[in-house]
């Protein structure tokens, strides 16, 4: 998969699986479809949402990703911001 | 023991005692976890409080070094202090500075940095808490009697996946020449997750 360093534009991914079946998801619906920016990576873990199931689970990178909060909610204040972990697998660049 | 485990129960109706018991039983039985190493975590998990990250965040302030391990390697940073991280999830520390604050919360479930706070407060639970931390952290943070002075931002830190987030606050004015035991005293489990800032008491 595509590594994504710090400060590099991001969308998350517009989808739903929670629509096709059960599903275990840390990425929140908020963010579905959102830009961001890439922080940091955070290390590689077992995908949750495998693991969440019993089944064999990749290793997916994490990163953190910062979201501008206004832009989110179309209201609060200019210059907060969210600070949001997500799976590699979610991300594409933007 | 093993008839209890073997039963055919419904587990969304069993008593949570005996599910509790089979479920140990049978880890034991399968050589996965001993019921002296369960037990062994159920202290630790106990004793964890929230004089863990206060004595962590006193050391930050008055050690620079410390402050950068723990803001390099939260994990690292707890065991130097002797706290227990086995097997709890890396923990990552974010310092606020006079132009940010952060906050924590977890919009998803729970998350929280058990093993240096201890259990989660009932409110970081709560639907209400984990709405409203991200969508209008600035009424929250009014309603926590928290005023963050002109022309700081928030980073709200939603703990959706592996990592557990505490925050490190500002040493507040007035502590000049304190002890590491005396700051670690101000310091309360509501300025690690940030919906709160430590404040030094009026002599």
């Amino acid at each position: 998969m595509v590594e994504f360093a710090p400060g590099v534009p991001v969308r998350v991914k517009d989808d739903w699986p929670e629509t096709r079946g059960p599903v275990h998801i840390r990425t929140p619906h908020y963010l579905r479809g959102l830009r961001g920016t890439v922080v940091r990576r955070l290390g590689e873990y077992p995908n949750p949402e495998d693991l969440a199931f019993a089944r064999p689970a990749a290793r997916r990178a994490l990163y953190h990703v910062a979201f501008d909060q206004p832009a989110v909610w179309h209201e609060g204040q200019a210059g907060d911001e969210l600070l949001v972990e997500i799976y590699e697998h979610w991300l594409e660049p933007a | 023991m093993m008839a209890v485990a073997r039963a055919n129960m419904n587990i969304l109706e069993a008593d949570s005692d005996k599910l509790l018991a089979a479920v140990r039983d049978l880890l034991a039985a399968k050589g996965l976890v001993s019921n002296a190493e369960l037990s062994e975590r159920i202290a630790i998990t106990d004793a964890a409080n929230p004089g863990q990250g206060a004595r962590m965040v006193a050391k930050a302030w008055t050690d620079p070094t410390y402050r950068a391990l723990m803001l390099e390697d939260g994990t690292r940073a707890a065991e130097e202090l002797g706290i227990p991280m086995r097997g709890a999830p890396p923990l990552g520390v974010l310092e606020n500075a006079p132009d940010v604050h952060n906050l924590v919360v977890c919009t998803l479930c729970s998350c929280y940095p058990r093993a240096v706070l201890g259990y989660p407060p009932f409110w970081f639970k709560s639907a209400a808490y984990r709405a409203r931390a991200v969508r209008d952290p600035r009424g929250l943070l009014a309603e926590w009697g928290t005023v963050l002075p002109p022309g700081v931002k928030i980073r709200i830190v939603d703990s959706t996946a592996d990592y557990r987030w505490m925050v490190l606050p500002l040493r507040p004015a007035g502590t000049e020449g304190w002890s590491e035991a005396q700051l670690a005293a101000i310091v309360r489990e509501g300025d690690m997750i940030g919906v709160t800032i430590p404040v030094a008491p009026a002599h």
